[in-house]
């Protein structure tokens, strides 16, 4: 979640609940609420790391509040975030060195394998399909994460019969 | 997990099966013959169907998957293996008793329509009711009605050749329902469609579903397929998978998984 608050830092300073908040609604529904000790936690490092600082800004009715920014460094990183590629996801899948090396070591069958991950691809499917139907259809952002994890797992099982056709 | 079937023990004799169970195959077998090499397209298939049950069939191209649906539906006999339907064993029917039987119980939807096309929607989807039987008002009421449903009123009158392809299978759907089948066959239903369209086939067979009749469906497509109670993956023309697929409670891991960001 770094770059992520870096982002939100560069559109203005802020604390950390607020951080939290303004991931919420960026991301609507569809994105796992971050944990606020995470955000802390993250924010922490990003400070040790130099990329933001922080100062205390006193309230008058409650405990003082901790408001991060942007450094010049931060600003870089960012930079170099949003100009380099992103990988494809799952290149190294984890599924697949289970296939390869499970057998080997004379732990699963193959088939069983690959029918196991098939159903669990196919439940994810059915959840996420589930999950779009609960979404406000004007939260473009979380329909288009859902729909892009749908045809990951679709891709997913499409290579999973290649596995079967070759592998079996 | 591979649910076997007990090998060399005969399926039980007729209607002392389990009432629950409205299909099932023991050791079911096609072999095609192209110029006179053998193509054993289906080999030993055993798979059972419960009433109102709802269940994918998956599987690579070339895995036998349309051939046991034609099969299943007579529309091309077995080469050995048993068929029982309803708790009567079917698989030795004639041409004209299988034609009956899937008047009476089965409805069969196909990957490119095969609507009639000189005859207009409404008569594609009165025939079957005719051939089974029933009078004209009767197959003019389950007409209207299905048309209805679907949403297809307004091209009763039309040739099938004037509708979208999403129409021509929504009709193709009504045709196959006309009779109120306790067994739906759907080979890759929604296998020419757009997303839009196929969301209107899956709202029809979830309705299909829901008024308890069983569907057996061939499909590619996972979003599909996950709706299923429960998904057979076929290979090599054998059941390499057949297990129900288990529903993931909202607010796990395994979602949240696939949409956490990166970084």
């Amino acid at each position: 979640m770094r770059q992520p608050l870096l982002a939100l830092l560069a559109k203005e300073p802020a604390h950390g609940y607020e951080l939290k908040l303004a991931l919420e609604q960026t991301f609507g529904q569809a994105y796992p609420s971050p944990n606020i000790g995470q955000v802390y936690v993250t924010l922490k490092r990003l400070e040790q790391d130099g990329l933001v600082r922080s100062q205390d800004v006193e309230q008058t009715t409650r405990p003082n509040k901790r408001v991060y920014e942007l450094t010049p460094a931060g600003r870089e990183a960012l930079s170099a975030w949003v100009d380099e590629p992103s990988d494809g996801p799952r290149i190294r899948d984890d599924f697949f060195v289970k296939l390869i090396l499970a057998p080997l070591a004379g732990l699963a069958d193959r088939m069983a394998l690959m029918n196991k991950q098939r159903r669990h691809y196919l439940s994810l499917i059915r959840r996420l399909t589930e999950l779009q139907a609960d979404t406000d259809p004007a939260d473009t952002t979380a329909r288009l994460l859902i729909e892009g994890a749908v045809l990951h797992l679709q891709a997913d099982l499409d290579w999973l019969e290649r596995c079967q056709e070759e592998l079996v | 997990m591979s649910r076997a079937m007990p090998k060399g023990s005969p399926w039980p004799p007729a209607r002392s099966a389990d009432s629950q169970v409205l299909l099932r195959t023991a050791k079911l077998a096609k072999t095609y013959r192209t110029d006179g090499v053998p193509v054993e397209a289906v080999r030993g298939v055993d798979i059972e169907l419960g009433i109102g049950e709802f269940v994918a069939v998956m599987g690579p191209s070339g895995s036998g998957k349309s051939t046991l649906l034609h099969v299943l539906a007579g529309l091309e006999p077995a080469t050995s293996g048993e068929i029982w339907l309803r708790g009567e064993r079917v698989d030795g029917l004639s041409t004209a008793g299988w034609a009956i039987l899937r008047r009476r119980h089965i409805g069969f939807v196909f990957q490119f329509f095969n609507l009639l096309s000189n005859m207009t929607v409404a008569d594609n989807v009165e025939l079957p009711a005719l051939l089974a039987g029933a009078g004209a008002r009767q197959a003019r009421n389950r007409r209207e009605e299905l048309l209805a449903e679907l949403g297809l009123t307004d091209k009763a009158t039309a040739a099938p050749a004037r509708l979208s392809g999403g129409e021509q299978q929504r009709v193709a759907l009504a045709r196959a329902l006309a009779n109120e089948p306790s067994l739906l066959l759907a080979d890759e239903p929604t296998g020419n469609l757009d997303s839009s369209n196929t969301r209107d086939v899956l709202r029809l067979l979830r309705r299909t579903h829901d008024s308890g009749q069983a569907i057996l469906m061939v499909t590619h497509d996972a979003r599909v397929a996950s709706l299923a109670d429960r998904v057979i993956n076929l290979f090599d023309g054998m059941v390499a998978d057949d297990a129900k697929i288990v529903p993931i409670p909202r607010g796990v891991n395994g979602v949240r998984d696939v949409l956490e960001l990166r970084g």
